[in-house]
């Protein structure tokens, strides 16, 4: 017995949520990924305030200024717009669909799979099917079609974002919930009563948080680029509110005489879109369980 | 034993398990019946159907067509009368468990939620079946923890499993499964994953709490040494069927059935004294093994690895169960003619 007291002394502060946190500060790629998302949020957020332009701001006398001369600091549009203004409100506008578009889908995938994964037999084949079948389509497609169909706001193109990018939550949350509702703990549950709700999200999908946070953070990203691609298409964010897919599309005409307007959205999206790729890839390291005992 | 009625009673219970070669009984026709107070325990080898009939008491066994269960399992009920668990909707039977009916695993290594703390744990099973706060129930977690005898018992809610060891992860699954204070315990194999000085802790503590509460335990194990050392009564188990029921001192002094005195006879014990030679002592083994459950032998299923068996007595019909002395029943043909050589 004392003994056994003696070997669990080493109690606080190693809940398994302060071991991954540890694994994800030794990982340096995830922390500049970290630093990159945190700088653009917050550039996005307070930036437009330190800016004494606005973004909708026309000057036709500065048309085409270059970057990094004169006053507008990532030069002007061919309206003589200040482009850092107008890539910082684009930012806003993209890092809330990334943002929401996430939440829902994950969201409704941790519910779909958690619900297929732990009842499974008909109703789960039945869930299931469904996922495969809406990942049949090509998700740039299917995307494509959904808001072909709706008026493109900032509500509607996150629902038909998240409405493309929800699955693989789902199979994956599936997969999690099939094999840990066979584990011991979750017929202990069972064994003093717990009801099937409880013994999901109580239980169950505690477990389950390490890949849902990963596939969550990959789902920015992913929402990111698809908000890009959709109004570089014309068929998402609607001009004059910024964002970085339409400021690319806008930019290709330009393309040879002022690049600058092409190349700054471009890195915004790179650096946003690999930003949360590497948070993605650190939270994997740090909460794979295979190295949750060393 | 007290005139008093049981608190839990089976009858012929039958467990059915389809598979693709047929359907595979893995229980026939199990009955006995538990008094309050008391401990009686199920003993056979693997495969005997012990675990199947425990799951089948706390309705765990997956529903039909995969498994059917037949039988009545009645549950007193505190204003008298009894309640058939197995006619229960499966919400009632959800209030039943853990509040009435509680049970613990062989396994305490990973029957404990690997994410919650130890302390959230055992609120919850408490806030399962009483209306208490989140700090009641926390604050009751903290004198389970201390009668299963967790030192530091207010440091420990935090911990999680990882940070105890099994036997404490034992306790701690004990304090859970008490934590309603329910009239009948089943213990699976509680034992068998500890190394042997917490296995006689945990047994100690088993019994000091049940003398403390008064609740029946049903206890699961194919370790006689801990049978002689826990039950009341025991009720051996061969291939799906009682063979023999008895006080414990009763089957130990004289078992009729010759399973069980084969059981008996493979424990292994240490070379008394004085006898010379470390070969001196081989293991009493039972030849052959556990019939395969989609092809049970015909008559006594125990009969193909029998000494006794006599040929077209033992093979050609089930024996009954039959009365051999007070309290003691034993399934077999010739218990006399064994008895008496």
């Amino acid at each position: 017995m004392s003994a056994a007291a003696g070997i669990a002394e080493a109690a606080p502060g190693t809940g398994p949520g302060q071991r991954a946190l540890r694994r994800f500060c030794r990982h340096r790629l995830a922390l500049g990924g970290l630093a990159m998302v945190l700088l653009l949020v917050l550039a996005c957020g307070l930036g437009p305030y330190l800016v004494p332009y606005g973004p909708l701001h026309i000057d036709l006398g500065v048309r085409f200024s270059a970057p990094f001369l004169g006053p507008h600091l990532f030069g002007t549009d061919q309206l003589g717009r200040d482009l850092l203004v107008r890539l910082l409100m684009a930012g806003r506008v993209s890092l809330t669909i990334g943002f929401a578009a996430m939440l829902i889908s994950t969201a409704a995938g941790t519910l779909i799979g958690a619900v297929a994964g732990y009842f499974g037999g008909s109703v789960g084949a039945a869930l299931m099917r469904f996922v495969d079948a809406v990942l049949c389509f090509p998700q740039i497609f299917l995307l494509l079609a959904l808001a072909a169909f709706i008026t493109p706001t900032l509500a509607s193109i996150t629902l038909v974002i998240a409405a493309t990018a929800w699955m693989e939550v789902a199979r994956v949350v599936e997969a999690e919930m099939k094999s840990l509702r066979e584990r011991d703990f979750a017929l202990a549950a069972e064994v003093l009563g717990a009801s099937d709700f409880h013994i999901i999200f109580r239980e169950l999908l505690p477990n389950a948080v390490a890949p849902i946070v990963v596939a969550a953070t990959l789902n920015v990203a992913r929402a990111i680029l698809l908000e890009a691609y959709v109004s570089f298409l014309g068929y998402g964010i609607q001009p004059p509110t910024p964002s970085w897919g339409n400021m690319l599309n806008n930019a290709q005409e330009y393309l040879v005489t002022a690049p600058w307007l092409a190349i700054f959205p471009g890195v915004m999206i790179a650096l946003a879109v690999s930003g949360f790729n590497f948070v993605g890839d650190g939270l994997r390291d740090a909460l794979d369980p295979r190295l949750e005992r060393s | 034993m007290t005139a008093a009625e049981p608190v839990l009673q089976v009858d012929g219970l039958r467990v059915r398990f389809a598979s693709d070669a047929g359907a595979v009984a893995a229980v026939n026709g199990i009955s006995f019946a538990l008094d309050r107070g008391e401990t009686l325990a199920l003993v056979g080898e693997s495969g005997s159907g012990k675990s199947v009939t425990s799951l089948a008491v706390m309705r765990l066994l997956p529903p039909p067509p995969v498994c059917e269960v037949g039988g009545r399992i009645s549950l007193a009920e505190a204003e008298g009368g009894v309640r058939d668990l197995l006619a229960l909707p499966e919400e009632a039977m959800c209030r039943v468990r853990g509040d009435r009916v509680s049970m613990i695993f062989q396994e305490p290594m990973t029957s404990l939620n690997p994410v919650l703390p130890v302390g959230e744990q055992i609120a919850e099973a408490i806030r399962f079946h009483r209306a208490a706060s989140r700090r009641v129930a926390l604050a009751a977690a903290t004198d389970l923890l201390e009668r299963v005898g967790i030192p530091e018992p207010r440091k420990r809610l935090g911990s999680y499993a990882h940070h105890l060891s099994g036997g404490q992860r034992q306790r701690v699954m004990i304090a859970m499964a008490l934590a309603c204070n329910p009239e009948v315990l089943i213990a699976d194999e509680p034992t068998t994953a500890l190394d042997v000085t917490v296995q006689a802790q945990i047994l100690e503590l088993l019994r000091r709490l049940q003398q403390e509460t008064g609740m029946a335990v049903i206890f699961i194990t194919h370790n006689l040494g801990v049978v002689a050392e826990i039950a009341d009564r025991v009720l051996v188990m061969y291939a799906g069927r009682a063979v023999e029921e008895a006080e414990v001192a009763t089957l130990f002094r004289r078992p009729l059935m010759p399973y069980t005195a084969g059981l008996l006879a493979s424990v292994p014990r240490l070379p008394e004294a004085g006898c010379k030679g470390r070969e001196g002592v081989r293991f009493a083994a039972i030849p052959g093994t556990v019939p395969d459950p989609l092809a049970l032998p015909s008559g006594c299923s125990f009969h193909p690895r029998c000494v006794h068996a006599k040929p077209g007595l033992c093979d050609s019909e089930v024996p009954d169960l039959e009365d051999a002395g007070p309290g003691h029943r034993v399934r077999c043909r010739r218990w006399r003619a064994i008895d008496g050589s």
